[in-house]
């Protein structure tokens, strides 16, 4: 099961993150998790919330470059190795991880986000390797 | 030494050779170029109606829009198979502006370019190293074929790669430098960045700049870095016309020597196309009455100047022209290259990824310009490698219209000032720094 994550463009300018925020609260957008990604002109902010759809709709409508992008949230044990399996599946069955990011670790277990190259397939290798998919009612 | 007979003719002498050249060219392309005769039959004129010199602000306007209307070879006055080369340079938008040369012309642009090296103390004795860009740009080939016929030595060493050029310099005793005036600014940091000192390890007596303005600041600078004994002139052309060779200055440093025998001058009001007397300022327009190929008539160079015709103390007693103060129009001058908002303005358009607002920012870092382009993002993305392609995309477009590597910035939408009048695109950030 696929979750929406907002993708914000944002060039490296003082305050460009906090404007960003700003928008983000006055929409009543709760932040869940986020990433960012930076070269040296610009950088790509992610973030997983309550309400993406509300959320890219007030960063449009502040003028900002951004859209819903389908990501999983995947549940892993919080032990050694568990992650690198995870890994080893997706590479074995030939897919391939665009980006990811930890999204919360607690007692025995961590959930990251990760972008896949093949959503349908990738869909069909963690059910069939029986990897356990998260969505936002699971995370609140 | 003054080359050509040409360049101390009386006034009198003078006029008469430039009235029958005139007389000549005007007749010839009345016959051979439809594009002109239309134009002259608009205004009702023939060849018939040029009696005097005075006659010429009679005939229309070339501009560089005529070139564009006619590309490639609509201007051209022999058949394609009379033609032995052909360069090109950038147009205001879109195609280039092609020039080409009869075997006479490439005999008349190798005059013009020796009294050119002549004026400017280059001798038979000479290693010139030419660090222009051999390829459609006409000033490395116009310099290469006069320095040559004046029998100096040449290295065709071309542009970039400045360590190379310096190992050159030193191991084969270049005397003699032709560069635009920031990149012989350039060399001599590189030198002194390689423990080279330019005045006690090298031996350059004579630099010929162009194809940028020399202020008298960078004149100064050359000095203080290459020595004070160098003799620095600038010199002024453009492929429409010819290439360089077109004016350039004596030893006596006081405005560019036109090469009038070839090139009648004027000067008018760029607003009203009125001629203005000799001494004031407006925008200089060039007639070429020796030109086989290509020979324009009253092109508008868009280069703001004034023009002496008092002769010289180094003896020439061809009118003189003072190193232009600016343009009419707003082309820019970048790394010696002529750029065109216009063009940037046509490859932002033509990628769909951007939005059709741009702000054009140049600035000097050292003694090199830096050419930034701030776009606005059209699409959405969350994909650093697509952020990538349409950086690439647009800078490669970028690179095959104006020559040059530009940066790219890309913004969010809604960041670039709009402008309700006349739009504001450039930063030209190089005069304050």
């Amino acid at each position: 099961m696929v979750t929406k994550q907002i993708s914000v463009f944002i060039e490296n300018r003082k305050g460009r993150l906090g404007e960003v925020l700003d928008v983000l609260k006055s929409g009543g957008v709760n932040i869940i998790s986020m990433s960012l990604a930076d070269t040296a002109e610009y950088g790509l902010l992610r973030i997983i919330s309550d309400k993406p759809q509300d959320g890219r709709a007030a960063l449009s409508a502040a003028g900002f470059s951004s859209m819903l992008t389908d990501v999983f949230i995947l549940k892993i044990p919080h032990e050694p190795g568990a992650l690198q399996q995870i890994l080893r599946v997706i590479a074995d069955e030939e897919l391939s991880v665009e980006y990811m990011y930890g999204l919360s670790a607690g007692g025995n277990e961590a959930s990251i986000v990760v972008k896949m190259s093949d959503l349908a397939k990738a869909d069909e290798v963690f059910a069939k390797h029986k990897i356990q998919t998260l969505c936002y009612s699971d995370l609140i | 030494m003054i080359w050509s007979k040409e360049e101390t003719l009386s006034r009198a002498e003078m006029e008469q050779l430039q009235l029958s050249r005139l007389q000549e060219t005007v007749a010839r392309v009345y016959e051979k170029v439809p594009y002109y005769r239309a134009k002259m039959q608009e205004k009702g004129l023939t060849p018939n109606d040029i009696h005097s010199l005075a006659d010429l602000r009679k005939l229309p306007f070339t501009t560089k829009q005529d070139m564009r209307d006619t590309y490639p070879f609509g201007l051209f006055a022999v058949p394609k198979d009379e033609l032995v080369r052909i360069h090109a340079s950038s147009g205001t938008t879109g195609k280039p502006t092609v020039v080409g040369y009869t075997r006479g012309d490439l005999e008349t642009w190798t005059d013009c370019v020796t009294r050119i090296a002549c004026m400017g103390g280059a001798t038979t004795k000479d290693v010139a190293q030419i660090c222009f860009g051999y390829g459609m740009f006409t000033g490395a080939f116009g310099l290469h074929y006069g320095l040559e016929q004046l029998g100096a030595a040449i290295v065709p060493s071309s542009t970039g790669n400045s360590e190379k050029q310096l190992m050159f310099m030193q191991d084969f005793g270049t005397t003699l430098l032709v560069a635009t005036p920031s990149y012989a600014l350039r060399l001599a940091e590189v030198a002194q960045g390689m423990g080279i000192n330019p005045k006690t390890d090298l031996h350059i007596k004579t630099a010929l700049v162009g194809s940028e303005l020399l202020t008298d600041a960078m004149r100064e600078e050359m000095h203080a870095v290459w020595g004070k004994d160098v003799r620095i002139t600038s010199n002024y052309g453009m492929s429409e016309l010819m290439g360089p060779g077109v004016s350039g200055e004596c030893l006596e440093h006081c405005g560019m020597h036109i090469n009038e025998d070839y090139f009648i001058p004027e000067i008018i009001d760029s607003e009203t196309g009125e001629v203005l007397p000799a001494g004031e300022k407006g925008e200089l327009v060039i007639t070429c009455i020796k030109k086989e190929g290509l020979p324009l008539i009253r092109y508008r160079t868009k280069d703001v100047t004034r023009l002496f015709y008092e002769p010289c103390a180094c003896g020439r007693t061809t009118c003189r022209m003072e190193n232009p103060s600016g343009r009419s129009d707003d082309m820019l001058k970048i790394r010696g290259v002529n750029v065109f908002p216009g063009q940037i303005e046509e490859v932002v358009l033509s990628v769909e990824e951007l939005g059709p607002h741009y702000e054009i920012i140049v600035e000097r870092e050292g003694y090199t310009d830096k050419l930034t382009v701030r776009v606005e993002l059209n699409k959405e993305t969350d994909s650093f490698a697509e952020l990538q392609r349409i950086e690439n995309v647009t800078r490669n477009k970028l690179k095959v219209v104006l020559g040059l590597d530009a940066k790219i910035r890309l913004e969010s939408p809604n960041t670039l000032q709009r402008f309700e009048g006349k739009a504001k695109r450039i930063k030209d950030l190089r005069k304050k720094q």
